[in-house]
């Protein structure tokens, strides 16, 4: 269990982490989403004990991170920004560094390494020098060092920043992989990194919690929430059934998007799915219509509406 | 103590991961030669013992220990694997205390290889070992003093050529605190006990003591207390730094 509360942290005269309040139980996947300089890093840092902070309290299973640094920084893995290593070691040693430092010993030592080294595919690169790996593998050198003491806490600054997506794919079959009893936070400002691994969201801008709930609660915040996307045959101009479709009741407003040649219908009631009526009127009127989507809601919309929200 | 050696043992293999141990190494050994046999006309001299050799070192230290301390804290601050080491479950004592010892160890070696020196000297002559033998001692906790200033100067900046300068000059005026060109400074307007204070933190006096041959209680005392000062101001100075 993870409890923070009233935490703030000033750098001079910037607040960069303005009263957040908050707390993560086992078996939830937090994603961190904001801006850059929102105050993702600085909570982070705060959380594993890396920075002081200047007001409030934060408690790693009732562990004070202040009071009781050791004992809270033994239970958590931590990834920074950017995957910082020491450059001129190879895995191998790296590793066997931090497991030594985290008091890890003799065969479950041996035993974790491996299993580390196996899940993050450092097999061919182990007695490399990590200056020379490519930035994928710096990443998973940096996970691998994260997860190595099995901790109950993950917590993981941009995970897969800077990954292709084979990489990327990888890194989240990790995350999701981890035991159901295991609290990770990750930050990130990839949205579809949310959906696809964390079980609830939060962003923050300005030092701020500015929402807090399930990634799929947030989709339906989006305007395109149960909207549908017609997408039309080239031999017709969609722009021309703007007019058939604004007329259904269901229907609360159609945008044409021409570049694509496609409409987009918003439903009058967001509870209330449109694509029966739509589909029908498509049937029976015989309408070139080659595909119909239905849109879950675009996180980046959302994420731009709260953010700016906080500007204006 | 488990956090120590695990961060010493870190340390001490980076050291001989890159060619800075050696090279460190190669011109220790060189300039320490040249001191001794050109300088110090260890020859010339037609006396068995290592004077020449032992009166240079706090000079070879001044620029050569900035050289290893400046990258202690400021190489960590400036990767960022800063982050990582003290978000591992050690204190950050223990950490300043490994990374100082693992140097102070690094320093060490490279004193002992300079044993050909001494074989040198017993070939030629008889010379009094146990003096030599405290010389050693004395000029290892020399550089055990100025090691723990630079740690203490590498934490206070991200650049390693600050922390390089900003070392060679507190190390400097350590050695000069005795010479009669700073105590004089002090004279005119400073009650004598400060001047006498200030005259009895000069690295070369305790150094100078113990080069006699006489391993004496204070000196040690003073040795290990400068290094425990510096390593103590170091570690104020890195949670100094996590609170801004």
């Amino acid at each position: 269990m993870i409890e923070i509360s009233h935490l703030v942290k000033k750098f001079g005269a910037l607040l960069a982490v303005n009263d957040i309040s908050f707390s993560v139980a086992p078996g939830e996947v937090l994603g961190f989403l904001g801006p850059n300089g929102a105050g993702k890093s600085t909570t982070m840092k705060i959380v594993t004990g890396f920075l002081k902070p200047s007001a409030g309290r934060v408690t790693i299973f009732g562990c004070d991170i202040e009071q009781d640094t050791i004992a809270a920084q033994r239970q958590m893995g931590y990834l920074p920004e950017g995957a910082p290593c020491y450059e001129e070691m190879t895995p191998r040693s790296f590793l066997n560094f931090v497991a030594a430092a985290r008091h890890l010993k003799g065969a479950y030592a041996n035993e974790r390494f491996q299993q580390v080294v196996d899940t993050m595919s450092l097999q061919a690169v182990l007695d490399q020098r990590i200056e020379t790996l490519s930035k994928g593998f710096k990443r998973r050198v940096g996970l691998a060092q994260a997860i190595i003491h099995d901790p109950k806490i993950l917590i993981l600054d941009e995970p897969t920043d800077g990954l292709d997506p084979n990489q990327k794919h990888q890194v989240r079959e990790m995350i999701r992989g981890l035991a159901k009893d295991k609290i990770v936070i990750i930050s990130t400002h990839i949205l579809e990194e949310v959906t696809a691994v964390c079980s609830r969201a939060m962003i923050i801008a300005e030092g701020k919690v500015v929402a807090d709930c399930r990634p799929d609660e947030l989709e339906q915040r989006s305007k395109y929430h149960g909207a549908l996307t017609l997408d039309f045959d080239e031999s017709v101009t969609a722009g021309d059934f703007l007019g058939a479709f604004a007329g259904l009741a269901q229907v609360a407003l159609v945008e044409s998007i021409t570049e694509n040649n496609q409409l987009t219908l918003f439903p009058r009631y967001k509870d209330q799915s449109i694509l029966l009526d739509v589909s029908h009127m498509v049937r029976d009127r015989q309408l070139p219509v080659v595909s119909i989507n239905q849109e879950k809601g675009k996180l980046d919309e959302v994420f731009r509406a709260v953010t700016q929200e906080l500007n204006s | 103590m488990n956090g120590i050696t695990v961060i010493a043992g870190r340390e001490m293999r980076s050291y001989f991961a890159t060619p800075l141990a050696y090279v460190f190494i190669l011109i220790f050994l060189v300039l320490s030669g040249v001191f001794t046999f050109y300088m110090g006309n260890l020859f010339e001299r037609e006396q068995a013992d290592l004077t020449p050799f032992f009166t240079f070192h706090p000079w070879l230290y001044l620029f050569l220990v900035p050289a290893i301390s400046m990258r202690l804290w400021s190489e960590e601050r400036k990767s960022g694997s800063i982050e990582l080491l003290l978000t591992l479950p050690i204190t950050v004592f223990q950490a300043v205390l490994g990374k100082f010892l693992a140097a102070w160890l690094f320093a060490g070696l490279a004193l002992l290889l300079t044993f050909p020196v001494w074989l040198t000297v017993n070939y030629l002559g008889d010379p009094d070992n146990g003096v030599i033998f405290a010389s050693y001692i004395g000029s290892w906790l020399m550089v055990g003093g100025f090691l723990a200033i630079g740690s203490c100067m590498s934490a206070v900046s991200k650049s390693q050529v600050v922390a390089f300068i900003l070392t060679g000059v507190v190390c400097l005026l350590f050695v000069l605190a005795g010479f009669p060109l700073v105590l004089n400074v002090f004279r005119d307007w400073l009650p004598i006990i400060v001047v006498d204070t200030v005259a009895s933190l000069s690295f070369l006096t305790h150094f100078g003591a113990i080069a006699k041959g006489v391993l004496g209680l204070q000196d040690l005392v003073f040795f290990f207390s400068v290094i425990l000062v510096w390593l103590v101001a170091t570690t104020v100075v890195v949670e100094m730094k996590q609170g801004q």
